[in-house]
């Protein structure tokens, strides 16, 4: 029978949900990592017992994790205790948490800053990964998003991670600015059916698209609007908080911008508005039902500077239309004196019948609904703040 | 044999319970040191200092025989209580927030 596994990242350590394909009954494992920040942990494609994770601290930094299955070992996949961290020619042999920015002639004009929150230069720094995409084909290759914001990539299983250079260097990179949570790539779309296209969003600089592997690329931010820079409509600037498509139909994006979510039906040449009827169209999170492509779903925030949702009541809202048309889902969801937030990579879906829609919070509950967002429970309540969720569909 | 004690998060990064032990040919210093814990402990590595410039993170601290080491330059030598093994060499997670 199929089952479910879900891989909660929290800023106190990591957590792995399981469950049969009903999804009523869960077993919790961890944390695992306790007591580090665990931005993103996600599985494999090609192999859903390899699981790689993202583990940091202020104090000690960047850290790679790996399982090779399922979650039950995990190991850092640089070079092993008691073997020379050098070839005998004298070359670094793998360190999986070495994330260092590419200075080659590639970039054209190596990068040192970008902007910071005042609009002077400001040196760009390694802080953290927030995201890591295992491609769909190769265990062995991932993406990793990385503060401040560039895009690593790793062939060799996660032993050593290389920088991606064209995206910080394909111009506008030197005006990129942090938005309030670090300037962090922290989304990453691998499409299903052109396996050159790759999408990436950062906050504060907005969304872009590369049609050649990785190599080049270029912002895909038309029809944005954002107030709060100098010119709204300005080429980067706009803080993106989530990408999302349904695999069918890659060229379908779907937003969740700080405020406004957006659509756009050309692989991101231009977008256009569907907060329709939402009571709030500020928000993080926004995901498509995997087995209905118009059928997405946000949770609102009430604003920028209040990051809970409205009058205390936790909703998903739904739109079976590709957005406008929205409804409100509550069945299982606390609604009175409820404050928490849900982070932009704290939502996934599973890919069974019914599907599965699963989100986080910053106050420790996971909650799921096994059929489309009818009906919710809390899968576990007390949790550490959630960071980040994604789910696995298990033969 | 240079005795060095770590936190308890590089602890479980080591997979070490307690002090760790290193040698160290020629001067003792915290470069050598923290080179040698490096190579005995390569999943350590980036987590003290930076990969590339070798610089002290910033919520890292170097303690020894009572005193702050952790602004001395990497090529000083240390104490000969920690060259000769008397004393530990302490990596400290700088206390911070509440």
């Amino acid at each position: 029978m199929s089952g479910v596994r879900v891989l909660v990242g929290t800023r106190k350590g990591a957590f792995i949900l399981t469950s049969d394909g009903k999804r009523e009954k869960w077993d919790i494992s961890g944390p695992l990592f306790a007591g580090w920040e665990m931005y993103h942990l996600k599985g494999s494609p090609a192999d859903p017992n390899r699981i790689y994770a993202s583990q940091s601290s202020g104090w000690f930094g960047q850290i790679i994790q790996r399982s090779d299955d399922g979650g039950k070992t995990w190991h850092q996949p640089g070079t092993p205790p008691g073997e020379p961290t050098r070839t005998p020619e004298g070359m670094p042999k793998g360190e999986s948490n070495k994330f260092v920015y590419d200075t080659s002639a590639e970039t054209g004009k190596p990068l040192t800053t970008h902007q910071w929150y005042d609009g002077t230069p400001h040196p760009w720094e390694f802080k953290r990964v927030w995201h890591l995409e295992p491609s769909l084909d190769d265990p062995d290759t991932v993406y990793a998003g990385v503060e401040d914001a560039a895009l690593f990539r790793t062939t060799d299983g996660g032993k050593s991670w290389h920088e991606l250079p064209g995206l910080r260097g394909h111009g506008t990179g030197a005006k990129w600015a942090p938005g309030a949570g670090g300037m962090c790539l922290h989304t990453i779309l691998l499409d299903p059916k052109n396996r050159q296209r790759l999408y990436t969003a950062i906050s504060s600089a907005g969304a872009f698209r590369s049609d050649d592997g990785g190599k080049t690329w270029k912002p895909i931010n038309r029809g944005l609007h954002s107030q709060y820079i100098p010119d709204p409509t300005a080429e980067i600037g706009h803080c993106v908080h989530r990408i999302a498509f349904h695999k069918s139909r890659p060229e379908v994006l779907f937003m969740q911008k700080h405020w406004d979510v957006m659509r756009s039906d050309d692989a991101g040449d231009s977008w256009h508005e569907i907060s329709g009827n939402l009571p709030t169209d500020f928000g993080f999170v926004i995901d498509v039902n995997a087995n209905e492509p118009e059928t997405i779903y946000v949770v609102p925030i009430k604003s920028d500077s209040e990051h809970f949702p409205l009058d205390g009541k936790l909703r998903v809202y739904r739109s079976r239309s590709g957005g406008n048309e929205w409804e409100p889902l509550t069945s299982g969801l606390p609604q009175r004196d409820c404050y928490v937030n849900v982070l932009r990579d704290a939502m996934a879906v599973d890919s069974l019948d019914k599907c599965g829609v699963y989100f986080g919070t910053t106050g420790g509950q996971v909650y799921g609904s096994a059929d489309g967002g009818d009906h919710w429970q809390a899968i576990v309540h007390d949790l550490p703040a959630v960071v980040s969720v994604e789910a696995q569909t298990l033969p | 044999m240079i005795r060095v004690t770590l936190p308890a998060h590089l602890r479980k990064l080591a997979q070490v319970d307690g002090e760790v032990q290193v040698e160290v040919s020629g001067a003792v210093t915290q470069g050598s040191v923290l080179d040698a814990l490096e190579a005995k402990y390569p999943m350590l590595r980036g987590t003290i200092r930076d990969h590339v410039t070798h610089k002290r993170r910033a919520f890292v601290r170097f303690f020894a025989c009572r005193q702050d080491l952790s602004h001395e330059p990497p090529d000083a030598p240390l104490p000969e209580a920690v060259a000769s093994g008397t004393e530990p060499y302490m990596i400290i997670g700088a206390i911070a927030g509440g």
